[in-house]
């Protein structure tokens, strides 16, 4: 039941680091967060990594375990054969704090530039009414964790720090989308969607989705439909007519 | 010393539901607030609550209203909550609900657009507002949301040392960034502490890392005091397999939603579990039960929905008799009883979790499960209306507040508690800092010295202990020892290992430097987990009766005259627990009748 495990954890800071190599006992019914929390208590006391609930609901203990973005406490350990080193490394497109901990601030960046929530008035006796169908769109993406894992496998921003101002990544898309849909909201983003936030950026190669812990169908439930919300308004060509000869508000 | 300054009207320390409420509610009257947290925005445990928001909204049974949920929230609490709280809780909550909506929040729906409400163990009718079972994700996101669309500043990754006090009550607080280990200080003349539980004192637990009772202890250091520490809920249902999950919680949604509790020899026990207390509106019989999901008004409530207390006891019990599941708990089956598309719709958190961490199909097996550390009860000393305590400028709400749930809290509840006084906590909070404009005194110079002077010390240390070891010890004692059944030989023993780990404490040493470093954060977290340890133990050697969160082997039947006292917790001047006896406050007549008519 119990074994040795071989671990590689990255250790470092922002002037660099390298992976280091620990023998760590693993028992049944394991996950890599129990591991990394084993060698916290017994090997390495100060090894930097950020959890939470340690049950894939808030999305904390995002790394990259050989190689791909996962959960470390939905990523069981009996997906390794005992003798197949086991890589954690820090998420590669936000910059290194510490260890496994990164700066993830563009995101909380991102979230506070989208033009907020604007319901429309409640019905006359104070409740709002909407049909669970009509909700249940958008209440995909507010399944969303915020663990970032989609941010961190984006091609647009992974290896391109550049495109980080100009693109808010697939989280924050898959928000707008869900304002978008959201029965109560008035207000028309399509326009920041393209402008602000680089929806046009996104060529919908679906590796997000790939790797969304919450099972999200970010692109062919959110940013294809968004897409295709944003096409229709600039391409349509009374829209657009209307827009050059200023007779339409702009909202 | 190098240290960063700032400068506020209101400091909220925590930023779960209690504590962006009380900012938002801070903020819309003018006043400059902060919001000051250990994780990131948007992880506070709050995102793991499952079933609900508590609130008689009527929206299932027009029959349902404040009266009947205050009627159920103090038999809940077996009378010991404190009435006012109590009262405003039930009447404010289904407005807490409706603005929610306003900010975005999403919830399920009936048949005619309203808000749909699910039934919870202990509430007479079905009133918790939901999503799925993700409703603490709905409502911290709505809340973060709103908090950064209002641009109220967050020191995130901020952990709280110490509060500063002067002659005349808050003057701000004290702490240091986790990322860099950097001191910096807030000066405030109202704070809210809203930082949850005390759950990690336990070896079996739902509650995360950031459960550590810092705000009970941080309050007890400036002055104010704890009430109720004696009741910490056991919920019924945590995972019990594999080892690495034990703990994490089960929603009682399961059992609202048709789950039933099995044994061994597959009885459905908790009928040989029904107290006298609550026997005239529960079930007899298993069909009566059974009809009852269906058909409320002809039927009385199935006994897997007694409030919490009772349910983890008889679970307990079949456990020790030797009726539990191969690991040590017992069985909780939806799968035999509603099919696999209803359990997935109503319950997808915990298919996915059960598929995730255990390899269980909850549509095709019944999942196994056992008492795990969920919620104190007990927490600071507040006025009901304020969510004042007993210093000047210091207030609290939530989890870390004190007196709403009595002995026993029912499901549903908290979510409502922490909106309902994390609004009015900000609001008097920022009335208190207006008041108080003109008037400020700077912060003692030396008070801040000696502040970084402590929180450096384990790094002084040469040879000294491991915190992680430290750490395991405390929940290994609480666990054995003052757990959901106790005895006074069992608590006298644990306050003497307590003495010892106190010595430990003393004398940590931790590895490395400043930046990020999980050991030096555990090392600081460690006194404060001791002194909450301490209180609850001291509560529960002192209460000789059986009532909720509390049960006493030697003593286990409730006591009437213990019915009408309150445990107080405060500090000495050498730093010691004390406790006293204090009477509970008397409900006026108008609300006591409530308790006679529906009886």
């Amino acid at each position: 039941m119990t074994y040795d495990a071989t671990f590689r954890v990255w250790r470092g800071d922002a002037s660099g680091g390298d992976l280091q190599t620990f023998t760590v006992a693993v028992n049944e019914g394991e996950v890599v967060l129990d591991i990394i929390h084993r060698l916290q208590a017994t090997q390495a006391g100060d090894l930097a990594v950020r959890w939470n609930c340690k049950a894939g609901k808030c999305g904390s203990c995002s790394a990259e375990i050989n190689g791909r973005p996962r959960l470390m406490c939905l990523t069981r350990m009996s997906i390794f054969g005992e003798d197949e080193p086991v890589t954690v490394t820090p998420l590669r497109t936000f910059p290194v704090i510490r260890d496994l901990v990164t700066d993830v601030s563009y995101n909380y960046e991102k979230a506070a530039q989208i033009p907020p929530f604007a319901p429309r008035p409640r019905d006359p006796d104070g409740n709002h009414r909407m049909q669970q169908i009509d909700v249940e769109r958008p209440q995909e993406f507010r399944k969303c964790i915020e663990c970032f894992l989609c941010q961190d496998t984006c091609h647009v921003v992974r290896d391109h720090e550049e495109n980080k101002a100009v693109f808010a990544g697939p989280r924050f898309l898959i928000r707008l989308a869900e304002l978008d849909m959201h029965p109560l909201d008035v207000r028309d983003r399509r326009d920041a969607a393209q402008q602000d936030f680089g929806l046009g950026y996104c060529n919908i190669t679906k590796c997000c989705t790939e790797v969304c812990p919450e099972g999200i169908h970010l692109t062919d439930n959110g940013i294809i439909p968004l897409k295709e919300r944003v096409v229709d308004r600039r391409y349509d060509p009374i829209t657009w007519l209307g827009s050059k000869i200023g007779r339409r508000p702009r909202t | 010393m190098e240290l960063e300054r700032h400068e506020y009207d209101v400091v909220v320390i925590g930023a779960g539901g209690a504590g962006l409420r009380a900012a938002i509610a801070a903020h819309e009257t003018g006043a400059r607030t902060a919001v000051v947290c250990k994780s990131l925005l948007g992880k506070a445990h709050t995102v793991m609550a499952e079933g609900g928001i508590a609130a008689a909204m009527a929206n299932a049974y027009p029959e349902d209203n404040w009266r009947v949920h205050f009627r159920d929230t103090m038999r809940g609490g077996k009378m010991l909550n404190h009435w006012r709280m109590a009262q405003l809780h039930a009447q404010e909550a289904p407005d807490r609900v409706r603005e929610l909506e306003d900010w975005g929040a999403l919830f399920d729906r009936t048949p005619e657009g309203l808000i749909s409400q699910r039934d919870f163990g202990g509430h007479r009718y079905a009133r918790l507002a939901h999503v799925g079972d993700r409703t603490g994700l709905e409502l911290i996101r709505t809340l973060q949301q709103r908090t950064v669309a209002l641009g109220i500043d967050v020191y995130m990754e901020c952990t709280v040392t110490r509060l500063l006090t002067d002659d005349s009550g808050i003057a701000g607080a004290f702490g240091y960034w986790r990322e860099s280990g950097r001191f910096v200080t807030w000066e405030a003349p109202s704070v809210v502490l809203a930082t949850g539980g005390i759950g990690k004192t336990y070896k079996v637990t739902s509650n995360s890392w950031e459960y550590t009772g810092d705000g009970h202890s941080l309050a007890l250091q400036a002055g104010a005091t704890l009430v109720n520490m004696e009741f910490v809920q056991f919920h019924p249902t945590g995972m019990v397999w594999p080892p690495s999950v034990r703990g994490i919680l089960v929603t009682e949604s399961v059992r609202g939603d048709g789950g039933v509790l099995k044994n061994s020899a597959g009885n459905r026990f908790m009928f040989d579990y029904i107290p006298d207390f609550f026997r005239k509106e529960t079930a007899e019989t298993e069909d009566e039960a059974d009809r009852w999901y269906t058909d409320k008004k002809n039927n009385r409530r199935p006994p897997e929905l007694l409030p919490r207390d009772e349910v983890a006891r008889a679970i307990n019990s079949e456990v020790k008799a030797g009726r539990g599941s191969p690991h040590g708990g017992v069985f909780l089956d939806i799968a035999s009883r509603r099919d696999a598309d209803y359990i997935r719709k109503r319950l997808p958190s915990m298919y996915h979790q059960f598929k995730e961490l255990a390899d269980v199909d909850i549509t095709t097996e019944a999942m196994e499960v056992g008492p795990t550390c969920h919620y104190v009860m007990g927490g600071v000393e507040v006025d009901p209306d304020t969510e004042a305590a007993r210093v000047p400028g210091l207030y609290a709400a939530g989890e870390v507040a004190g007196g709403m749930h009595g002995s026993n809290r029912l499901g549903g509840n908290s979510l409502s508690d922490l909106l309902v006084f994390g609004r009015r906590a900000g609001v008097a909070a920022a009335e208190h800092a207006s008041k108080t404009a003109g008037a400020r005194a700077e912060v003692a110079e030396d008070a801040l010295t000696e502040a970084a002077r402590a929180a450096l010390a384990p790094f002084d240390r040469d040879g000294g202990e491991n915190p992680y070891t430290v750490q395991h010890d405390l929940q290994q004692t609480m666990h054995d020892l003052v757990g959901i059944i106790r005895t006074r030989a069992e608590v006298e023993q644990a306050l003497e290992r307590i003495a010892v780990l106190r010595e430990r404490v003393a004398n940590l040493s931790v590895e490395g430097h400043r930046q990020y470093n999980p050991g030096w954060h555990l090392a600081l977290d460690l006194p404060h987990m001791l002194v909450v340890s301490e209180c609850i133990a001291r509560a529960a050697l002192e209460r000789e009766e059986s009532r909720g969160g509390h049960t006493r082997d030697d003593f286990p039947a409730a006591d009437p005259e213990w019915g009408k006292i309150n445990l107080i917790c405060a500090l000495s001047p050498d730093g010691d627990v004390t406790i006293r006896r204090q009477p509970l406050p008397t409900m006026p007549g108008d609300l006591a009748e409530i308790f006679e008519e529906n009886a």
